[in-house]
């Protein structure tokens, strides 16, 4: 709001870098090593193939013989040795726990993606629109928030399972789980985007572009768009975790991701078979990734929140 | 305000009629029932004798009509993997479930905000910022890891405690009860804290929020420039208005525990309807699961149209 | 009052009341100061009161705090207190909540709780800034009638010429942090000193006696040159039919539905704007003036096409406005007219650049292509003072003066004949506001816009209008050449808003170029 007429105008990347969003972030170290941590983890898990030592599903590299040696420690019969250790299966437990991350990051992001894609198209069109169309998408998503989205995923999940022969159902299952989750989600981005909707469209700005003679989808998409994506980002990061969370929650459950794909979930399920019989670093490990990769992200999204709020300092 | 529960209560009755539908729906189009009843060598009379005897081959809208009557009297049908009727099934096994709620509901709300009021106040103090951290990172842990967390503590270390089951329990009238034995006490309170503990954090991180946010408000100024006390400010300005949202998400806080405790009972091995729901989603046992739905949702509606009320009794605005 | 928030600190000086100093007092002393010896009223009285206790309860709770009295005390005196401010059934209304009330009776409210612990001083911000006209008149009233009866000091910090030099008996003048001048306030209206209070006057405007144009004495900020030549030069030349109106506007109605009901018939309307009918020929101001709730907002929505019409016609040019049957007649209005908004801050998208927001228009209506746009755009940023620099820039980055100049910018982009003014200047300060006025009169003068200008201030309508539309509640109660209507008045209404006019009798008259 000063009066900058007279400098020079600055390129978007400078614009970018120079802006109270990246102020903000370079001066909250929470924030830069949760973002360190998050793209660490994102990248080891899409460059598994090169990262990992091993192919955990590749039966001609596994030995039997190697099963349950713990970590760091050579095997008393091969004496080969694991950073992380193996699991009954003689599988590295470090492999198996990048190549898991691969599919909770996978279902993660494109759960994400399909809630937010729905989520805002319909909290634009209820938010614009206002009227019955508002009144029906607004009705179905309260009936939706009434679930939990877990319960909403695990009953998207039984229901698939049952149209699914039972020959496919392990090929499709990751796809059913970034439905589940994907649908169980779009209600919270479709609430706030109405919601921000609401706010932008009594804006003299959108009654200028109607003016002109701007049509309704200009102006949404136009106008409206750019003015919503905010809280849109944060609230992506924070679904992002609980998408994980759910994610690994359900194939915990036995509901998700089947043993043939193990992703994080499914390893602690495993894993907790061990609890008592003193393996457990078949447990911990993959533990520690997914509160890590959850916390992480959880702690951006927080930041973000605040960071683009500002009426909380 | 009479207008605004009557609309309630019909949203609520619009609610439950579309979850029957999708219940119901359920039972039509997944799998054939007939099929999961009767098995692969059933003969055709035989399959449309029990087609018309379930009334498979009257009009959809006619079996929805007495899906729904048979729902009203409780009656779910029979669970394709135990062969016995479903509402005998859930009733043996509600008390479970809503006694674990029962006790992490209390967990989560009263430690909620009771957290949340003081990390408000304190929001400078040492104290209030570390538990604001921890509340972060139990925000992150999945229930099930909080589960396998406190059993390798205080069952496999220490041995305090019990890893799975429920006790002892006895019996009154049909409801099995824990709360009366000393080893179904001590059964409940992992569980219960596995449960209550992600309420809690949220309970609490949105109580704090809600709070600093009724605390910047104007009137909250307004007070502090007439002289009032601190106290008199948090307390009976600032709390009051801080409960309305609170209600709500509390609200649906509580309904989600119900619906969490699924998870709870599968790393407890807690005999609940939620370790039932689990089995039957395995299982594709569709009655059971359909009747959870609706049993599930008849609860959720039943805490929102409390809210509703609770809402009108603190916020005046809605009363005329 | 000791109530800065972070990072607001007091960088220094002394503060001292009844000659003790306060400042540097801890918390526990400043409270007892706090509501004790100094009251404060704030500005918007719709958010100074806790929405869920009621009024007594706040009344009596700040008189228990205060004089050490019984509940059933407190009651009688907050009784007495809330009949004192003018509160009728005060009894009745002691246990009715704040969303009772209207905003001026909340406004009496706020005064009476500030009155509660019977203080020395009562700080007032703003307390009548979020009221309409006549309500505004009559809180100044009552505390002026407060300060004699109860012997209490009250600093009204205002940015209303017309309030402080009708209420205050003494006025401090503050620019950018500093103290420019003080003194009595007839005498530093009359015969300002400094340069910055001269300029804040010579803005304001009278409502005797009308003024070609508002004086350019101007402080601090450099005034933007407006360049009406060269916008002029290649202005398409509109023929229009002598003697005929370019907008004829007949028996308009609008009304919108205030509770809905499933059943058609039982729908609740609110009829906004009722049996309206007017002409505005070319080349006119035409100025439509009412206090909020008349309807004149919606009416110019109305005829700019943002809201359908439920009944009348509107005209423009010989054609019905907003006829779907006829494309050609719609985008060719859609040209012609175009709308100058109130707020400066959401009249622009804060996501688009400049460049993309001017040349918006352009490229709907496919008036240019290519590098031809670019160039129209940085000619019209000359034009109305901000330079082409300003073509890449966000709105953020422009102050309240200029984003309006941003939007004239806007609105002259498609070379409109009818230009709509919803209230332009009513979100600036006074010396803007003359700035963005003298705009506005250029472009009537040189480019023969015609307008319709709607607004809810007399003084600003006697300068900008030709002639005035006084409207309430829906109707159009007179229509008169202005100079007749400021001196002649022919409804009662009318007299009642020209006597809520702020006087400003003792203003300077320096530097006014008389018509």
């Amino acid at each position: 709001m000063t009066n900058t007429t007279s400098s020079k105008p600055l390129s978007s990347w400078q614009q970018a870098w120079q802006s109270d969003l990246a102020w903000k972030f370079r001066h909250s170290p929470i924030a830069v090593v949760s973002l360190v941590i998050t793209v660490l983890l994102v990248l080891s898990a899409v460059f598994a193939p090169l990262v990992a030592p091993y192919n955990p599903f590749d039966p001609g590299s596994l030995n039997l013989m190697n099963g349950f040696t713990a970590p760091l420690t050579p095997n008393a019969f091969t004496g080969d040795e694991f950073l992380l250790g193996t699991d009954d299966q003689g599988r590295d437990v470090f492999s198996t726990i990048l190549y898991g991350m691969r599919i909770s990051l996978f279902v993660g992001f494109a759960a994400v993606t399909l809630g937010l894609l729905i989520g805002v198209t319909l909290g634009l069109i209820a938010g614009y629109f206002g009227g019955w169309i508002d009144a029906v998408i607004m009705r179905i998503a309260d009936v939706q928030l009434t679930f939990p989205s877990i319960l909403v995923a695990m009953l998207i999940f039984g229901v698939a399972k049952g149209f699914t022969p039972v020959e496919y159902r392990d090929e499709v299952a990751i796809w059913v789980l970034v439905i589940a989750i994907g649908l169980s989600d779009w209600v919270q981005f479709a609430r706030v985007v109405r919601g921000a909707t609401l706010v932008e469209v009594n804006k003299e700005y959108v009654q200028a572009a109607k003016l002109i003679g701007r049509s309704a989808w200009s102006i949404i998409f136009g106008h409206i768009l750019r003015n919503v994506l905010s809280p849109v980002l944060v609230i992506a990061t924070i679904s992002l975790a609980l998408a994980i969370i759910a994610e690994a929650t359900l194939s915990f459950l036995g509901a998700g991701a089947p043993p043939t794909q193990p992703s994080l979930g499914t390893l602690i399920r495993v894993g907790q078979g061990f609890l008592f019989s003193g393996e457990w670093w078949i447990l911990l490990f993959p533990s520690v990734t997914l509160l890590s990769l959850a916390l992480a992200v959880n702690l951006l999204g927080d930041w973000l929140r605040d960071a683009l709020n500002p009426k909380l300092k | 305000m009479f207008s605004f529960l009557v609309r309630r209560f019909l949203q609520a009755g619009l609610v439950l009629l579309i979850v029957g539908f999708v219940a119901f729906s359920m039972f039509n189009f997944v799998g054939d029932p007939i099929d999961n009843m009767l098995g692969q060598e059933a003969s055709q009379a035989d399959i449309e004798r029990l087609r018309s005897v379930l009334g498979l081959d009257q009009p959809f809208v006619v079996q929805y009509w007495k899906f729904l009557i048979n729902a009203l009297d409780g009656n779910f049908g029979i669970s394709y993997r135990q062969g016995r009727p479903v509402a005998e099934i859930i009733a043996e096994r509600a008390p479970a479930t809503l006694e674990l709620a029962a006790v992490s509901g209390l967990f989560a709300i009263t430690g909620g905000i009771v957290l949340g009021i003081f990390t408000a106040i304190r929001r400078e103090g040492f104290l209030a910022n570390f538990i604001m951290t921890v509340s972060l990172i139990g925000v992150s842990l999945p229930t099930f890891l909080i589960g396998i967390l406190l059993i390798y503590l205080f069952s496999v270390e220490l041995d305090w405690l019990p890893s799975f089951g429920r006790g002892e329990v006895v019996d009154i009238g049909g409801w099995s009860t824990g709360f009366l034995t000393a080893s179904g006490l001590k059964a409940l309170i992992l569980p219960s804290i596995t449960l209550g503990l992600f309420q809690m954090t949220l309970i609490m991180r949105l109580v704090r929020s809600e709070m600093l946010e009724v605390l910047r408000q104007d009137y909250i100024r307004f007070a502090r420039a007439r002289g009032l006390s601190e106290r008199a400010i948090n307390f009976r300005h600032a709390l009051k208005n801080t409960l309305v949202p609170v209600i709500t998400v509390t609200g649906l806080q509580l309904g989600s525990i119900i619906a969490f405790a699924i998870i709870t009972e599968t790393v407890f091995q807690w005999p609940g309807v939620g370790l039932l729901f689990i089995n039957a989603v395995q299982f594709v046992d569709i009655p059971v699961m359909a009747a959870y739905l609706i049993l599930i949702s008849v609860m959720f509606v039943a805490i929102n149209l409390l809210v509703d009320v609770l809402y009108v009794a603190i916020d005046p605005r809605l009363r005329s | 009052m000791g109530l800065l928030e972070r990072p607001g600190y007091v960088a220094g000086g002394e503060i001292s009341f009844k000659s003790e100093l306060t400042s540097g007092l801890d918390a526990d002393a400043m409270r007892k100061l706090r509501g004790k010896k100094i009251s404060m009223i704030f500005q918007d009285p719709l958010t100074s009161l806790n929405p869920l206790l009621t009024v007594g309860a706040q009344l009596t709770e700040t008189i228990v705090a205060h004089l050490k009295m019984s509940q059933a005390d407190a009651r009688e005196r907050a009784r007495d207190l809330l009949d004192r401010v003018g509160i009728t059934d005060a009894e009745a209304r002691l246990d009715q909540y704040p969303h009772q009330f209207s905003g001026g009776m909340r406004q009496r409210v706020v005064i009476a709780l500030a009155l509660c612990s019977e203080p020395d001083v009562i700080i007032a911000d703003e307390p009548t800034t979020a009221l309409d006209v006549a309500v505004q008149a009559q809180i100044l009233d009552l505390i002026k009638e407060l300060t004699v009866e109860r012997q209490v000091g009250v600093i009204l910090i205002t940015h209303d010429m017309g309030v402080i030099s009708d209420t205050t008996d003494r006025v401090t003048v503050m620019y950018m942090g500093e103290v420019v001048e003080s003194g009595p306030t007839l005498q530093v209206m009359g015969k300002p000193q400094h340069e910055y209070t001269k300029s804040l006057i010579a803005a304001v405007p009278r409502p005797q006696v009308k003024l070609k144009r508002f004086s350019q004495i101007s402080y601090g900020g450099r005034e933007t040159r407006f360049a009406i030549e060269d916008l002029s030069r290649n202005w398409p030349e509109y023929s229009n039919q002598p003697g005929k109106p370019l907008l004829s506007v007949s028996n308009l109605k609008k009304r919108f539905p205030i509770s809905r009901s499933i059943i058609p018939g039982r729908t609740k309307w609110l009829t906004v704007v009722d049996d309206v009918s007017f002409d505005i020929m070319p080349g006119e101001v035409f100025g439509v003036v009412g206090e909020s709730g008349s309807g004149k907002s919606t009416l110019a929505r109305v005829i700019s096409g943002l809201h359908d019409l439920d009944d009348g016609k509107v005209m423009f040019d010989g054609n019905v406005v907003n006829d779907p049957s006829d494309r050609e007649a719609q985008d060719r209005f859609r040209r012609e007219i175009q709308m100058i908004f109130q707020d400066p801050f959401s009249s622009l998208n804060p996501r688009m650049r400049v460049m993309d927001i001017i040349a918006e228009p352009i490229r709907h209506h496919k008036l240019l292509v290519g590098g031809n746009i670019k160039q129209r755009v940085d000619e019209l940023l000359d034009q109305v003072g901000l330079g082409t620099s300003a073509a890449a820039k966000f709105p953020h980055e422009f102050s309240g003066g200029q984003r309006q100049r941003i939007s004239i910018a806007r609105a002259l982009a498609t070379q409109p004949r009818f230009l709509i003014c919803d209230e332009p200047t009513s979100a600036l300060d006074v010396s803007i506001q003359a700035q963005i006025l003298n705009i506005l009169k250029d472009l009537q003068e040189y480019l023969g816009l015609t307008m319709l200008f709607i607004s809810h201030d007399m003084p600003v309508v006697r300068q900008m209008c030709d002639r005035v539309a006084v409207m309430r509640g829906g109707k159009l109660l007179e229509v008169q050449k202005t100079d007749d209507l400021f001196e002649n008045p022919q409804t009662a209404y009318t007299r009642e808003l020209l006597d809520l006019m702020p006087h400003l009798d003792g203003l300077s008259q320096e530097g006014l170029e008389l018509q």
